[in-house]
C-alpha cells in the first residue's frame, strides 16, 4: 500500500476508534443513574484518548520507516555489488547508486541495462516491495493494537481529558519546535556541504580570491574551465546592487512613511498605504521580468544617448527595480516606528515654535532613529538575499567592478546558476553553491539579529 | 534681547516656511513616485500581455481527398490517425497562393500555419470521417510570427532585414486580409494546454495545476502546524523560559531568511536526505510550508492576542480547562484573523520562485501533473522559463501568465480583506 493509502486507512481507523471509545465510555456511564460510577471526563475525551493510542505510535513508526527505508535498502544493495564496484571512488559509487535507483523506477530503462546493475535494480525493487508490505502490515497492526490498548483505558476513573490535553500540548510544542528544526536543518545542510567544499577549495581562496569561474574541467584538455572559486567579485556585485537598491528605497520609503504618518489626511492614507503595499505583494519574478525587458533596455538607451557604454544587463537596472520592491517594506516599518513616537514630544516641539518639518527632523527622527536603523538593516538583508530580480536582470559574468553600468553578478545568481537543473552532488561546482548559501545565510543572519535587537530594544522605551 | 530674537525669527521665517513646503513636497513626491512606478509596471505588463489572450487564425479551403491524405477507401482508425494532414493543408496554401516556386518562399508559406493545425484537423476527421472527400473551409491556427504581425506587433516601415516577416510574406498576408481569411479569436489554447516550444501552442494549464498542488501541500502542512505553534506560544508557553525564547527568536529570524536558502535546505534535506521526488509539488510544498510558517505563526499570534482576556476568564470561571477555553472559546474568535494571515502567507508562497528553482521545478513539462509526486512546473517558474525565450510571442505569453498570476494574488488578497472587514470587531 502506498504511504497515502496507509494515511487514509489510518484516518478511517481514527474515526472508528473515536466512535467506539466514546460509545464504550457512554456504556460505562449508564449505571450512573442507578448509583454507578461517574465518568471523570466528557465522553468525547475517551474517544480522543483511543484515537491517540491508535494513531500516534502508528504515525511515528510510519515516519521512521519511510525516512530510513531508502538509505538502508541502498546500503544493502551496494554491499551486494561485485568487488570491482565496491572499490570505486565515492563519486563513482554515488553515480552507481543513482543509476540503480533510476533503473528501479523505470522499467523501460531496466530492460536494456547492463547485467550487474540490472540485477541490483531488480533486487532493489524486490526489497522495496517487501519493505513496503512489512511497513503496511506493521503500521496497521500497531494502529489496531493501539485501539485495544486505548479501549482498556476507557474506565470511569481514567482522567481522559487531562491525558488528551497533555498530548495536545506536546503536539503543539512539537509544532512550535519546527522553527528550531528548520534553522538547524538550514545550518546543517549548508554547513556540511560547505565543509565538503572547503575540502576541495581553500577557505581563504574562497573568501579573498578575486577570480570566480566555477566551471570545473570534466576532461584534462578542456578549455575555459579554470575552476576558480574566489568569491570577492560576487560579494562586490551583491554589495553594488544592494547599495543601489537601498539608495532608492531608503529615502523614498522613509519620506513616504513621514508623509503618510505626519502630513497625509486620513482619506489619502487609506488609499495611498494599500496602494504602496501592492508593490510588496507583487512576485519578484514579475519585477525581474520588468527589469530585464523594460528597465534595462531603457537605461541602456538613455546611457547610449549621452554617450555612455552600458552593459545590457547593468547593475543599475536590477538595483533600481529591487529598490522599488523594497520601498513598501522600508516605509511600513518606518511608519510603525514613527507612529510609536509619543505625541507629547511633537507637541513640546510645536510649543517651542518649531514648524512641522523641523519637529520631524529634530525630534521625531532622532527619537525613531534606532527603529529606522533596524528597518534599514532588515531592508538591506532583503536586498542581499533577493534572487529573482538579479537572476533575470543582472549578469552572469563575475566582474570585479564598482561601476553601476557594468554587468555584475551576485551570490544568489550564482547559487541559482550552479544548482539549476540536474547535477551531481559531489563536484566542487555544486558544493560551491552551498558555500555561497552559507555566506548568504551568515550575512543576512547577522543583519537580521542586529536589526531585531535594535528594533526590540527601541520599542521598550515608550511602552 | 527679545526684540533681537523676534527679529531673527522674522528674518528667517520665510526661509523656514519654504523649507517646510519643500519637505512636505519631498514626502508627497516619494509616494507619488512609488505609485507611479506601480502604475508603469502594471501598464507595461498589461499592454504586453493582453495580445496573448487572442490568437490568429487563417481560413483555408482544405481539399480533404483521400489520395492527398494518403488514405485508401474505408480507412481504419489507425490509418486515419497516421494520415498526412499537413500535406492537405500545404496543398490548400499552394492553391491559394499560386506561383510560389522558390524553395525558401515555399517553406515560408508552409510555416505560416502552426504545426498544431494538422493535429486539430486530424482530430476533427477522426471524429467525423465523412469529411473525407469534401472541401472544407477551416479556420487554422497561424504560426506565432504571423500572429504577432496580425496583432500589430511588427512595424512595416522597418527595412526588410530588420524584421522577421519578409516582404513576400507581407503580400500574402495582405491578400489574406483582403479576402477576410485572417482573424483573431480568443486564445483557448493558453488556458487548456501545457508548455510547448512553439509559442502559439504554449499554455499555462500544467503550471497552474502544479501551482495549485504545491499550494495544497503548503496549506495542509503549514496551516495546522502554524496555528498549533501560535496557540502554544501565545497561550501556554511559560514566560522567561530559555527554550520558548529560543523558539521566538528563531521564528522572527526565519521570517527574514532569504527564500533561496530555504531552497538549499529543500535540496539538501528533502531531496538528498529523505529522497522526496525532484520537481514535484510535494517537495515544493514542503519547502514552501517552512517558508510561510513564520508568517502564519506571527499573524496567528497577533489574532490570538487581540481576543480579550475576559473571554478566557469567562470560560475558566465556568469550569472549563485551559485547553477547553482556548480551543472552544478563544480560537473560534481568532479564526478570521488567523485565516487572513494564512491567505496572505499563501499569496506570498504562490509568487515565490527561487526555492522552486533549487528543487528542480524548472523542467520542461507539457503534461498536466496528475498528483503531488508527479513532475510539475509552477506558475512563477513558468514565467521565469518563458521570459528567457527569444520569441516575441513568448514575451506576450510571459506577460499574460503574469496577468493570470496577479489576478490570483489580487483574488486572494481580496478574500483576506473581505474576511478582515466582515469579522472585524471591537471588544
Amino acid at each position: 500500500m502506498s504511504t497515502l493509502g496507509i494515511l487514509l486507512t489510518l484516518t478511517v481507523l481514527a474515526a472508528f476508534s473515536y466512535y467506539i471509545g466514546r460509545k464504550r465510555s457512554l456504556a460505562l456511564a449508564t449505571p450512573v443513574k442507578r448509583g454507578g460510577n461517574d465518568l471523570h471526563s466528557l465522553p468525547s475525551y475517551y474517544g480522543y484518548l483511543v484515537v491517540v493510542w491508535a494513531i500516534i505510535p502508528a504515525l511515528l513508526l510510519l515516519a521512521l520507516w519511510s525516512s530510513l527505508e531508502k538509505p538502508m535498502l541502498t546500503s544493502s544493495i551496494m554491499s551486494h555489488l561485485p568487488v570491482e564496484y565496491q572499490n570505486k571512488s565515492t563519486d563513482e559509487l554515488s553515480l552507481t547508486t543513482n543509476r540503480i535507483h533510476n533503473l528501479a523506477n523505470d522499467p523501460a530503462q531496466l530492460a536494456t541495462a547492463e547485467p550487474v546493475l540490472k540485477a541490483a535494480a531488480e533486487e532493489y525493487q524486490q526489497m522495496q516491495s517487501l519493505s513496503n508490505t512489512i511497513k503496511t502490515v506493521l503500521v496497521l497492526a500497531l494502529a489496531i493494537a493501539g485501539i485495544f490498548i486505548g479501549l482498556r483505558y476507557v474506565k470511569p476513573k481514567t482522567r481522559a481529558r487531562n491525558q488528551v490535553e497533555r498530548v495536545v500540548q506536546f503536539i503543539m510544542i512539537g509544532c512550535a519546535s519546527i522553527a528550531i528544526l528548520t534553522t538547524v536543518g538550514i545550518v546543517f545542510s549548508v554547513l556540511f556541504e560547505s565543509i565538503r567544499f572547503f575540502g576541495h577549495v581553500n577557505i581563504f581562496d574562497f573568501i579573498f580570491g578575486t577570480h570566480w569561474s566555477p566551471q570545473t574541467a570534466l576532461r584534462a584538455d578542456q578549455a575555459g574551465s579554470s575552476g576558480a572559486f574566489g568569491a570577492v567579485p560576487l560579494f562586490v556585485g551583491t554589495f553594488l546592487i544592494s547599495s543601489i537598491a537601498l539608495l532608492i528605497a531608503v529615502p523614498l520609503g522613509l519620506m513616504s512613511a513621514i508623509y503618510l504618518s505626519e502630513y497625509a489626511s486620513p482619506t489619502m492614507r487609506a488609499y495611498a498605504k494599500p496602494a504602496m503595499e501592492i508593490l510588496a505583494g507583487i512576485p519578484t519574478v514579475v519585477y525581474g521580468f520588468f527589469a530585464a525587458l523594460t528597465v534595462a533596455p531603457m537605461i541602456r538607451g538613455l546611457g547610449e544617448s549621452v554617450g555612455l557604454s552600458v552593459a545590457s544587463e547593468s547593475a543599475l537596472a536590477a538595483g533600481i527595480v529591487m529598490g522599488v520592491m523594497i520601498i513598501p517594506f522600508m516605509s511600513s516599518l518606518s511608519d510603525d516606528i514613527i507612529n510609536a513616537v509619543p505625541q507629547a514630544m511633537r507637541d513640546g516641539s510645536y510649543g517651542m515654535g518649531a514648524t512641522k518639518s523641523e519637529t520631524i527632523k529634530q525630534v521625531v527622527i532622532p527619537a525613531a532613529l534606532p527603529g529606522i536603523v533596524g528597518a534599514f538593516l532588515l531592508a538591506a538583508s532583503r536586498a542581499i538575499g533577493e534572487t529573482m530580480i538579479v537572476v533575470m536582470a543582472a549578469g552572469l559574468a563575475a566582474n570585479l567592478s564598482f561601476n553601476p553600468l557594468d554587468a555584475v553578478t551576485t551570490i544568489t545568481v550564482q547559487i541559482v546558476t550552479l544548482l539549476k537543473g540536474d547535477q551531481e552532488f559531489d563536484s566542487a561546482k555544486t558544493l560551491a553553491a552551498f558555500a555561497l548559501g552559507l555566506s548568504l545565510f551568515v550575512i543576512t543572519l547577522i543583519l537580521n539579529v542586529l536589526a531585531l535587537h535594535i528594533v526590540r530594544k527601541y520599542r521598550e522605551q515608550y511602552d | 534681547m527679545s526684540t533681537t530674537t523676534t527679529e531673527k525669527v522674522k528674518a528667517t521665517l520665510a526661509k523656514r516656511y519654504a523649507r517646510e513646503t519643500r519637505f512636505r513636497a519631498y514626502g508627497f513626491i516619494s509616494i507619488a513616485l512609488s505609485i507611479l512606478f506601480l502604475a508603469i509596471l502594471l501598464l507595461d505588463i498589461f499592454s504586453k500581455g493582453l495580445p496573448a489572450f487572442t490568437s490568429t487564425y487563417i481560413k483555408l479551403d482544405v481539399v480533404l481527398d483521400a489520395p492527398t491524405l494518403g488514405l485508401e477507401a474505408n480507412p481504419t482508425l489507425e490509418q486515419l490517425n497516421a494520415a498526412n494532414y499537413s500535406k492537405a493543408i500545404d496543398t490548400s496554401l499552394e492553391t491559394l497562393f499560386p506561383g510560389v516556386e522558390e524553395r525558401k518562399q515555399k517553406k515560408a508559406l508552409k510555416a505560416m500555419i502552426s504545426d498544431d493545425a494538422a493535429y486539430t484537423l486530424r482530430d476533427q476527421i477522426v471524429a467525423d470521417p465523412s469529411m473525407i472527400g469534401t472541401t472544407q473551409s477551416l479556420w487554422l491556427l497561424a504560426d506565432d510570427e504571423i500572429d504577432v504581425f496580425h496583432k500589430g506587433g511588427v512595424d512595416r516601415a522597418l527595412p526588410e532585414s530588420d524584421r522577421r516577416i519578409k516582404d513576400f510574406q507581407l503580400t500574402w498576408l495582405d491578400k489574406l486580409e483582403a479576402e477576410d481569411r485572417i482573424e483573431s479569436q480568443f486564445n483557448t489554447i493558453f488556458f487548456t494546454r501545457g508548455d510547448s516550444r512553439e509559442p502559439e501552442q504554449a499554455g499555462i494549464l500544467s503550471a497552474l495545476i502544479g501551482s495549485i498542488y504545491t499550494m495544497l501541500v503548503t496549506l495542509l502542512l503549514s496551516f495546522p502546524i502554524g496555528v498549533a505553534a501560535a496557540i502554544y506560544l501565545e497561550e501556554f508557553a511559560p514566560k522567561n523560559n530559555f527554550w520558548v525564547d529560543l523558539i521566538e527568536v528563531n521564528i522572527n529570524n526565519l521570517a527574514a531568511v532569504p527564500s533561496i536558502v530555504f531552497g538549499l535546505l529543500g535540496l539538501a534535506v528533502f531531496i538528498q536526505f529523505f529522497g522526496t521526488p525532484r520537481s514535484a509539488p510535494l517537495t515544493g510544498g514542503l519547502v514552501m510550508s517552512l517558508l510561510v510558517l513564520p508568517t502564519i505563526i506571527i499573524a496567528s499570534r497577533a489574532a490570538l492576542r487581540s481576543v480579550p482576556p475576559s473571554i478566557r476568564e469567562g470560560a475558566l470561571g465556568l469550569g472549563a480547562s485551559k485547553t477547553q477555553s482556548v480551543f472552544q472559546n478563544v480560537l473560534p474568535l481568532a479564526m478570521p484573523g488567523i485565516m487572513t494571515g494564512a491567505i496572505i502567507g499563501m499569496a506570498h508562497a504562490l509568487g515565490e520562485t527561487a526555492p522552486l528553482l533549487m528543487i528542480g521545478m524548472v523542467a520542461f513539462i507539457m503534461d498536466v501533473p496528475s498528483g503531488v509526486t508527479s513532475p510539475a512546473a509552477a506558475l512563477p517558474v513558468q514565467i521565469f522559463l518563458w521570459s528567457d525565450s527569444p520569441e516575441r510571442a513568448f514575451m506576450e505569453r510571459t506577460s499574460a501568465a503574469i496577468i493570470v498570476l496577479l489576478a490570483f494574488l489580487i483574488l486572494m488578497n481580496l478574500i483576506a480583506v473581505i474576511l478582515r472587514k466582515r469579522f472585524e470587531r471591537r471588544w
